[in-house]
């Protein structure tokens, strides 16, 4: 492995050097079509699941195809997209807000020839590389994060429970069936990188045993004072510790105040809380960003507790698709899975989803945690 | 012959949703094989290195990266996320795994040339395994060494004019829907705000100068296909103040079954004929539409612009002509003291380029504000409930409308300032007691 070098001069690393560019600009990638059309499209129709056409004002079309996506992706995959768009679609496309690849054409006699290609391209192992789908009234990708591949502060693994939950929800990838469109995200922490905290279904990993305390580095690692403050609900103070005749600066933590959130191990590594049994998943669930009929919802916390089972997660993978098969089978149409929630009342939500309440899903952080209690005599036997 | 046994991961290459596993083993072997002759800048066996690693944390249940890692370019102040293996000796071809923010174009539209420049880069230079994309928007460049890391900034900015995405407490990478270039509902060109702010502020991208982590996102109507409203600080909601344009002979096709509602999005199930009544009418939270004698109504003023009824019938009823944005701010996750979403600024603002009135009124005052007052790692929506959003619409001029709150507060523990109340605070309690006895 021979050093080929850029040009870059590391002993005059200031010079020739460029910055403050920015991204390339947008309009560079535009299809012709688009470009054409921007700003002035009339209408659209999804012809079916995972395509689309958009009507300009001049009476163009342009047709767009949308297929699952891993995310994580290697550059080989990304050169078969590129053989594909390349074949069909003039050498354009685009990737989308949850991650899906569009590839977009003006070119009607293209759709279907397209189409049977993607379907056709697939895995060793079995699986579509380019499933169609992710349109309508159904469940499109999951918005998810790191996980094992990469993150240091991981409850579980990000691209494995997304693989196993969209096996099994596949069905709902590739059709338009549910009531209204069902976003599940899925974040390793509840640092929340994503969209959890305001999706249909969230998948969240999460600790439940307080750190381990690194006595004899801490000092050396951390700036104690950020640790401290890092804590939602103080319950690390600063504390001396005598080891080996020697005195030490390190902190303390109240277990009975502790609820394992892991920001004090962000701010600092000498608090590692990573654990095999301890570690798991929460769900939550009745999310919703858009501002359609009602405002935007934070998800709910709906099971506290499901151990991780990699790899392929079984029990979680089960409990979400019962809840999508509940509110599938009940709620009227147009109604978001939050919106059902709340008209039939969470009583019964839990009800039809058969889903145990526990204590730990009532809330209990500070103040507002009064508002979300039942100050009212209607409810549901 | 892959390098490691990886029976746990094995199992995530069957079903039919694409396999992560199955894309890595590809690139592996690709790598093994290197059929172009790449002399390969990061070790040839990287892939099957995190596929070792990623075995292994499926084996303990925990992850098996160090805490951290603090690397980057000259210059610069972030875009860079170091990462090391906590097992070296074990997957050495990961003991150093980098990942690269790339900053994307607005609205991530490509070019096959463009995917394959940056394929060429990092194939040789890194990993070979990207995200495409990260949540904020960005292009993720996924495993490098840190040697590696001018080189590919080097060849970013002289063979590709592509710079860097945001990491740290700064300003971080933009990200829009598509907006205008393939959308009805557009209400502005969320693309052009999004590259212009995004060069504008380059500095504040590029050099952390702020109290914590800032992202901006633009969302073309209250849709929120790029979740503004959820995952940014300052959110920019397209919206209009005029009638919704109504084609009547349109309605009429919906009403008779000639058109599908929704543009078809619940074709995958008998819903029944449309039913306008039903669908829309009684759906529409404000009450606001009547369909009578053939004809659709819409009361204007009392519409709040939640889109159902256009999402329902988009051939038939489109945005208003008045066009521009609502700005919110301070959404944010739960860490530290809740998660929030974001809560109306300003109710209507024209979004026109240079977007000088944005940048003076809104952007700036509010960064001065934050970047003074706010506390170590304190989002601004965590400042906005901390200090008040009275405090925040002192320190932006903007008057107070009831169309900032969902409903005034129902404490009474009201304060006052000193000037708002006739004769101030200085008061002598010898005087009071000239008429009020101990």
């Amino acid at each position: 492995m021979a050093f080929i070098s850029s040009g870059y001069n590391p002993k005059k690393p200031m010079e020739n050097r460029i910055t403050d560019i920015g991204p390339r600009k947008y309009d560079e990638f535009y299809p012709p079509v688009i470009a054409k059309n921007k700003g002035k499209w009339l209408y659209h129709e999804i012809l079916e699941p995972g395509i689309l056409v958009h009507v300009g004002e001049s009476g163009d079309k342009v047709y767009t195809i949308r297929v699952g996506g891993c995310r994580f992706m290697s550059v080989t995959h990304l050169r078969e997209i590129n053989e594909i768009a390349d074949k069909y679609c003039d050498g354009y496309l685009r990737f989308t807000t949850r991650n899906n690849i569009e590839f977009m054409t003006d070119k009607e006699e293209n759709v279907k020839p397209m189409k049977e290609d993607l379907l056709s391209r697939k895995f060793a192992g079995g699986s579509y590389k380019f499933p169609i789908g992710g349109t309508g009234a159904g469940v499109t990708n999951i918005v998810h994060t790191q996980g094992w591949i990469h993150c240091h502060t991981p409850a579980t693994d990000a691209s494995g429970t997304v693989k196993a939950t969209m096996d099994v929800l596949f069905d709902q990838f590739t059709d338009m069936k549910l009531p209204a469109k069902l976003r599940v995200s899925m974040a390793c922490c509840l640092n929340m990188c994503g969209a959890v905290h305001c999706s249909d279904i969230a998948i969240l990993g999460y600790h439940r045993k307080p750190p381990m305390i690194d006595h004899e580095y801490i000092d050396k690692m951390c700036e104690i004072p950020l640790a401290i403050a890092a804590c939602p609900t103080a319950a690390i103070k600063p504390t001396k510790i005598e080891i080996e005749g020697k005195e030490l600066k390190t902190v303390s933590v109240k277990e009975e105040k502790c609820m394992f959130c892991g920001n004090c191990y962000t701010m600092c590594p000498s608090m590692p809380l990573a654990d095999d049994v301890g570690d798991g998943i929460v769900l939550m669930a009745g999310g919703k960003i858009s501002n359609r009929r009602d405002a935007p919802k934070f998800s709910k916390v709906v099971v506290a507790f499901i151990p991780n089972e990699q790899p392929r997660w079984p029990t979680m993978t089960a409990t979400i698709k019962r809840m999508i098969e509940a509110y599938s089978k009940d709620a009227n149409k147009y109604e978001r899975l939050g919106q059902w929630a709340e008209r039939i009342g969470w009583e019964r939500f839990f009800e039809k989803c058969e889903l145990e309440f526990t204590h730990h899903l009532i809330d209990d952080f500070r103040d507002p945690a009064y508002y979300t209690w039942r100050q009212t005599t209607n409810f549901k036997f | 012959m892959a390098k490691h046994e990886t029976p746990l991961i094995d199992q995530l290459e069957s079903g039919p949703w694409p396999s992560f596993v199955s894309d890595l083993k590809q690139e592996a072997e690709s790598r093994a094989k290197n059929e172009k002759n790449i002399e390969y800048q990061i070790p040839q066996d990287c892939c099957d290195d995190l596929l070792g690693v990623l075995e292994l944390s499926y084996k303990h249940g925990r992850t098996h990266w160090k805490h951290g890692g603090i690397v980057g370019v000259f210059g610069y102040g972030g875009g860079v996320i170091g990462r090391y293996c906590d097992q070296p000796e074990m997957f050495p071809g990961v003991a150093h795994f980098h990942t690269m923010r790339v900053s994307q174009p607005a609205g991530k539209y490509y070019t096959t040339k463009y995917i394959e420049d940056i394929c060429d880069l990092w194939e040789r230079r890194g990993s070979g395994l990207t995200n495409m994309h990260g949540a904020t928007g960005d292009i993720i460049f996924l495993g490098t060494t840190t040697p590696q890391l001018e080189e590919v900034f080097w060849e970013l900015g002289h063979n590709l004019n592509q710079d860097l995405g945001g990491s740290g407490s700064n300003l971080r990478t933009p990200s829009d829907c598509l907006g205008e270039s393939r959308c009805e509902f557009a209400c502005f060109d969320t693309q052009a705000i999004c590259h212009d702010l995004t060069n504008e502020y380059q500095d504040e991208l590029h050099r952390p100068a702020f109290p914590y982590k800032f992202k901006f996102k633009f969302d073309g109507c209250p849709n929120c296909c790029v979740a503004a409203i959820a995952r940014s600080d300052l959110a920019f909601i397209g919206t209009w103040r005029d009638d919704i344009r109504i084609d009547q002979e349109a309605v009429k096709a919906y009403i008779g079954g000639e058109i599908p509602p929704n543009a078809g999005a619940h074709a995958g199930r008998d819903w029944g004929p449309f039913d306008i009544q039903k669908e829309v009418i009684d759906l529409c939270p404000t009450k606001c539409m009547r369909y009578e004698d053939g004809k659709l109504e819409i009361n204007t003023p009392e519409c709040t612009r939640c889109m159902h009824c256009i999402n329902v019938m988009p051939r038939a009823l489109r945005v208003g002509n008045d066009k521009g944005a609502s700005l919110m701010v301070g959404a944010k996750a739960p860490i530290l003291d809740g998660a929030q979403m974001a809560t109306l600024l300003v109710p209507f603002i024209k979004v026109e380029p240079p977007y000088t009135e944005i940048k003076e009124t809104v952007i700036e005052p509010i960064w001065d504000w934050w970047m003074e007052e706010g506390k170590n790692r304190e989002r601004l929506g965590e400042l906005i409930k901390r200090e008040g959003m009275q405090k925040l619409l002192e320190v932006t001029g903007f008057k107070a409308d009831p169309r900032m709150i969902q409903e005034p507060r129902s404490n009474p523990y009201v304060f006052w300032k000193a000037d708002e109340v006739p004769g101030g605070f200085e008061r002598d309690i010898n005087e009071f007691r000239k008429f009020h006895q101990r």
